[in-house]
């Protein structure tokens, strides 16, 4: 006997998506679904809930081939419009990372800094179809004797690019404020001394890891929406904390799963890579991920009807307490106050403001929805599902 | 109350006049010079920013036009990139006039020129940098 009223496989969501009848909703619409007919009924009607998010995302980067030049050369040094990437792991093999910035970059000297170009905009600039100025030196060997190289290369021409990031999709994020007597500019945007705005950084109830808190459906293998193209989920990602306190409903209170990702660049576009610059900090990139979660049963229909109201998270202080590793919060809050604009901290009702966009998160859920109704996008089982608790 | 951006050129025949002045004493106008080319037989240039009740506003930018004082607001410098604009909203907890705001429940980014004092904040805290101030476009500042 099952302890499930509603058991559907992956094999059985698969061929109603290949026979064109799946229903795909988004974890926006599944809310007022689940809501309204329960999870069992829910879970009867729907077969997958797509989920989706758009923000800056450190920890992101690409492998690139550049080919053999003629002679050939080892490249030691290697830079993309001025941008180092690393180069120590073959003769023609880079990673370029999200947030490294160009070679005369001011950086904080004349604070705070505006990281006007970075390794995030060299990757939006691939994706774009753009002319990239590549860089290279080496040592010369008797199989490699080139010493150096420059000339300019398009997506197009090289011969292999994977987006590679070890560390996207957050499950949850702090809510920051600065508590202290002077402006300060982070990764989470500007904040106003003395606890004035605050920022988060969350798509809430559309957030891929909000929909599935106990990892039942994602882990290896699984397939998503990455960056425009398609891509797969191939480990969990740098810091992932199964361990963070939760909810009754299970959904994070705190900063907790991660994923690592991966997909061929080239199949991406601007639209969903954006290389970003934030004041102060550096450049990064926003990335754009979807993650399909197939409705099994009663349970994941209960997990991705989670609404905004029953999501929350904690207050931060980005002054002090972050930096110095202070385990110290102003109290939580959920998604549904945080979106409406202001929240309480300390007594005083101060403004917020996101830094992930909604608006994108949206549009890749639906995105998803049109991919697998069109019968173009298939569920993978993950061979192995993350680290839980 | 209305707080605006304003590029004025005063014909030369004009940079006698205590212009600015009757725009206090006549209109209840605050002001805020923020750039100013003034010479003696010369026409001049002035980037000023205007605080007052909305008719009073209006009744100031009329008696300007009165005295041959072209008026163009700046706010039409401002510029949403929408290409590069991502709707992520971090601008909106940094304008301080609401010119950039959510719409709700969608949490779409919305740019009313209208609000817009060009105070650039926006420019440096936009991800993106789909913010673009231009004093220079259209308007020739120099003098």
């Amino acid at each position: 006997m099952s302890e499930y009223k509603v058991q559907k496989t992956y094999e059985e969501i698969n061929a109603r998506i290949r026979a064109g009848q799946a229903v795909v909703v988004t974890a926006e619409e599944m809310v007022g679904i689940v809501k309204k007919n329960g999870p069992v009924e829910a879970a009867r009607k729907v077969d997958v809930v797509t989920t989706g998010t758009f923000s800056p995302m450190c920890s992101s980067g690409a492998f690139v081939n550049f080919g053999h030049a003629n002679p050939t050369l080892k490249a030691w040094k290697v830079w993309l419009n001025n941008v180092p990437a690393y180069a120590g792991l073959a003769a023609v093999d880079v990673y370029i990372g999200a947030t490294e910035p160009t070679e005369e970059d001011p950086l904080n000297k004349v604070f705070p800094g505006e990281f006007l170009y970075g390794g995030g905009h060299v990757l939006e600039d691939l994706v774009a179809g753009r002319k990239v100025r590549l860089k290279a030196i080496g040592y010369g060997t008797d199989c490699y004797p080139n010493k150096s190289l420059e000339k300019e290369v398009t997506l197009a021409e090289l011969p292999y690019a994977l987006l590679v990031n070890p560390r996207n999709c957050y499950q949850n994020y702090n809510c920051a404020v600065n508590l202290s007597e002077r402006t300060i500019y982070c990764y989470m945007g500007t904040l106003k001394p003395h606890g004035r705005n605050a920022t988060y950084c969350s798509a809430g109830e559309l957030s891929p890891l909000m929909n599935d808190p106990f990892y039942k459906t994602i882990g290896l293998g699984t397939r998503i929406f990455l960056g425009g193209g398609v891509g797969y989920v191939t480990w969990h990602g740098s810091q992932h904390n199964p361990r963070a306190l939760r909810s009754e409903n299970g959904t994070t209170r705190r900063p907790a799963g991660t994923l690592m990702v991966q997909g061929d660049l080239k199949q991406m576009s601007p639209r969903w890579l954006k290389g970003v610059s934030m004041q102060g900090y550096g450049s990064s990139l926003a990335v754009g991920i979807g993650v399909p979660i197939p409705i099994l049963n009663e349970e994941m229909a209960t997990y991705t009807g989670v609404s905004d109201a029953e999501i929350f998270t904690q207050i931060v202080d980005y002054a002090y307490d972050y930096s110095h590793g202070v385990a110290r919060n102003y109290g939580e809050v959920s998604y549904a106050q945080l979106k409406s604009g202001q929240i309480e901290v300390n007594g005083k009702v101060v403004p917020t403001a996101p830094l992930s966009s909604v608006v994108r998160a949206r549009e890749i859920a639906l995105t998803l929805k049109e991919w697998i109704e069109a019968g173009r996008f298939l569920l993978e089982k993950p061979i192995q599902t993350l680290p839980g608790e | 109350m209305n707080t605006r951006l304003y590029v004025l050129k005063f014909p030369k025949e004009v940079i006698d006049q205590p212009i600015i002045c009757n725009l206090v004493k006549k209109y209840d106008l605050q002001f805020n010079i923020l750039k100013a080319t003034i010479l003696m037989q010369q026409e001049g240039v002035m980037v000023i920013e205007f605080v007052g009740h909305k008719t009073n506003v209006k009744k100031g930018l009329a008696y300007l036009g009165e005295m041959g004082v072209t008026v163009q607001s700046l706010a039409g410098n401002i510029r949403r990139d929408d290409e590069k604009c991502y709707q992520c909203g971090a601008c909106t907890g940094i304008c301080p006039t609401g010119a950039l705001s959510l719409h709700r429940p969608d949490m779409a980014v919305v740019f009313d020129e209208d609000k817009c004092t060009a105070c650039g904040l926006c420019v440096s805290v936009c991800p993106a940098r789909a913010m673009e101030v231009s004093l220079n476009g259209n308007i020739d500042l120099a003098a």
